[in-house]
């Protein structure tokens, strides 16, 4: 699924701080990626999502490498295969929530065609919705109006649908506090498990690493780390 | 792959969410461009108003002097003749054989402030200013007495004017004469339509009736015989004019024009000036169309303006939303297409701005045109949405995207060095 062999990376100006001899996550695989704030976490996947441009040959996603590609295919790949999602501020601000999550069909031919496939895209996103006890007028409201715990499923939903890959989440549960955060988790798990994706789950909180099959902590996959 | 397909979109619903900045800034194009092509309007109006004035004539004669005050006392009815013309002058070009029409003028008199011109029924038939249009009458009719006055929308309009109504005409120019033709009044036989040209500020009597009022007068000023004229002895009196202040000439081939003029020019028995209207109001024009190029040109400045605020409004809003770049971007929106998305918000809003300008425009021109027309004598009323409204859009539109590439510039090199990872 992902396979990392050589990955150097420095932000222009900066030290080195990525130096990754070797990593591989496998299909299906959900791993937990620890590591403190500040040691590179989120450039890690920049870089796995080809946001960030990998050297060639250093990652190489479903066999396919991202670093080689033209920077409009390596976006078409990103928005075919995999889906993400952040800390916080992940919506747009002026579509509503159905329209959020439809979003990547917009952007993407593939994911549009697999949501098609499951009974059409908008019932996909409302069912995917559902799931995640998000439905009703909830569903035409613009993201501002929902709690932060609800606009974190909904980003969950618009990762998931039209069933990518992999899925990559930088802190997804940073902002929800404690009873939201384990809900919101459990129920990430499970539409994984659901729609069979691969998942790079980023925090600093190790109280979490206990759901997932494997955690792996940066520090440790990372020669840059001083 | 998708192409531009969600970008337009996007950028519309964009706009409309941030509503009040949104309404602000198309709120400050169309009041520049409606401004903007509110001066185009009274401009195109104006001139054409100016230079169609007498469209119908070929040739102006008067007595020798300049072009400019041939045309000005003769049209427009400012400023007054060196000297007049004979009427012998008058008829042996009239009998001239390509000539088709003449129509006398005799000027001098006026009332309340409007001038009064001796003309014959040659004018109601031939006089043509716009497109050719002739003059018509709101009601009444032409000459049919020798008291008989014709008058323009205007002096009907302003004095209140009815077909019946006895008037006085007075000498001399001034607004306020002392020398009142009051011993001999006139009826107001017809009313005309208006026009849009000074005809709408004339009154019309025969050229007899000039000479009628002035019989006894001498040198501008009455004898003691002018006091005692009454109507019933005019009558009796042989009227023929003895001159024209000037007169304007339809020729019924436009190739001898050149030839006639020269001829006029240069004629043996008496001084005489002859003009071509339309090239004399068009090089008229050029002269005064600088105040006309000035006020468009800050009127231009003005949208410009307007259009920076576009770039200000993206500029100002492109740090909080740096955000919503890097979700389009992990969603597989490309760079360019961040790049697209500033750009069509900014020609949206131009675009709606242009839109709002013409509801502005053509609405407070249906509202207060009519006020304007008869305050300026400028002809709005005619003026429709056409092919100059839709290049000002299209060149604004155009301009916004071009002044939207900075911010949109900037925000695709944000998308390409954040990555994933944006720091607030
Ligand atoms: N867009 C960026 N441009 C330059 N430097 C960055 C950028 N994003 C992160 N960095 C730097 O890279 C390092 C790792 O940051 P990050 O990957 O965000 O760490 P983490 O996600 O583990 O907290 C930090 O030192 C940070 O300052
Ligand atoms: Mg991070």
């Amino acid at each position: 699924m992902v396979d990392i062999s050589g990955l150097r990376f420095a932000w222009p100006g900066g030290p080195q701080i990525l130096n990754i001899p070797a990593f591989s996550l496998q299909a299906g695989e959900r791993i937990f990626l620890r590591g403190p704030s500040g040691s590179g976490k989120s450039t890690l996947l920049g870089l796995i999502g080809g946001v960030l441009r990998p050297p060639a040959g250093a990652v190489r996603i479903l066999g396919a490498d991202p670093g080689a590609m033209s920077g409009g295919r390596r976006d078409a790949f990103r928005a075919g295969h995999l889906g993400v999602v952040f800390q916080m501020f992940n919506l747009l601000p002026y579509l509503s929530v159905v329209e959020n999550v439809l979003l990547p069909c917009q952007f993407s031919e593939r994911r549009a065609r697999a949501a098609d496939a499951r009974g059409g895209r908008r019932s996909e996103a409302e069912r995917l919705l559902g799931r995640l006890g998000i439905g009703g007028d909830l569903l035409a409201r613009p993201p501002g109006a929902l709690s932060v715990g609800q606009q974190q499923r909904v980003a969950l939903a618009r990762a998931l649908i039209g069933a990518p890959e992999l899925l990559l989440a930088d802190e997804p549960t940073s902002a929800l506090d404690e009873d939201t955060k384990s809900a919101f988790l459990r129920l990430f798990l499970e539409e994984c498990e659901a729609t069979g994706s691969s998942l790079i789950f980023v925090s600093h909180d190790r109280t979490l690493a206990g759901n997932f099959h494997r955690t792996v902590d940066l520090d440790d996959i990372n020669r840059a780390a001083a | 792959m998708s192409g531009a397909g969600p970008i337009p979109r996007l950028a519309f619903r964009s706009v409309a969410n941030r509503q009040l900045t949104a309404l602000l800034t198309i709120l400050a194009i169309s009041l520049s461009m409606a401004l903007f092509l509110g001066v185009q309007k009274v401009k195109e109006g104006a001139e054409a108003s100016f230079e169609q004035t007498v469209s119908g004539v070929d040739l102006i004669v008067g007595a020798r002097g300049g072009d400019v005050n041939l045309i000005l006392y003769s049209v427009f009815h400012i400023g007054s003749p060196t000297a007049n013309v004979t009427w012998q002058t008058y008829q042996e070009i009239d009998g001239l054989p390509e000539i088709a029409w003449t129509i006398p003028l005799a000027l001098g008199d006026s009332h309340k402030g409007f001038r009064v011109v001796g003309t014959t029924d040659a004018f109601f038939e031939h006089y043509e200013y716009g497109r050719g249009q002739t003059v018509r009458f709101a009601g009444g009719g032409a000459f049919g007495d020798l008291f008989d006055v014709v008058i323009g929308a205007d002096v009907a309009r302003e004095l209140g004017y009815e077909i019946g109504d006895q008037i006085v005409l007075s000498h001399g120019i001034g607004a306020v004469s002392f020398s009142q033709h009051d011993n001999l009044p006139f009826r107001i036989a017809g009313i005309l339509d208006r026009t849009g040209t000074p005809v709408d500020r004339t009154l019309m009597v025969s050229l007899q009736a000039i000479e009628a009022i002035h019989v006894g007068w001498q040198s501008g000023a009455p004898t003691q015989m002018a006091r005692a004229v009454t109507p019933d002895r005019v009558r009796a009196l042989d009227l023929q004019p003895t001159q024209v202040t000037a007169f304007y000439v339809g020729m019924s081939s436009r190739t001898a024009l050149l030839r006639y003029q020269r001829a006029i020019n240069t004629y043996r028995e008496e001084p005489l000036t002859a003009v071509i209207p339309a090239i004399a109001l068009r090089q008229m024009w050029d002269v005064i169309g600088v105040v006309e190029k000035t006020l468009s040109g800050v009127s231009l400045f003005v949208v410009f303006v307007g259009l920076l605020t576009i770039l200000t409004s993206i500029l100002t809003s492109l740090n909080e939303r740096r955000r919503e770049m890097s979700v389009l971007r992990a969603i597989g929106a490309r760079p360019w297409h961040i790049f697209a998305l500033l750009v069509s918000e900014a020609a949206l809003l131009a675009l709606a701005g242009g839109l709002l300008s013409l509801v502005i425009l053509y609405g407070g021109l249906a509202l207060g045109g009519p006020a304007i027309e008869s305050a300026m004598g400028v002809r709005l009323m005619g003026v429709r949405p056409g092919l100059l409204d839709a290049a000002a859009i299209l060149a604004a539109v155009a301009c916004a995207a071009l002044l939207a590439i900075l911010p949109a510039w900037r925000a695709y090199r944000n998308s390409l060095a954040d990555g994933l990872t944006v720091r607030l």
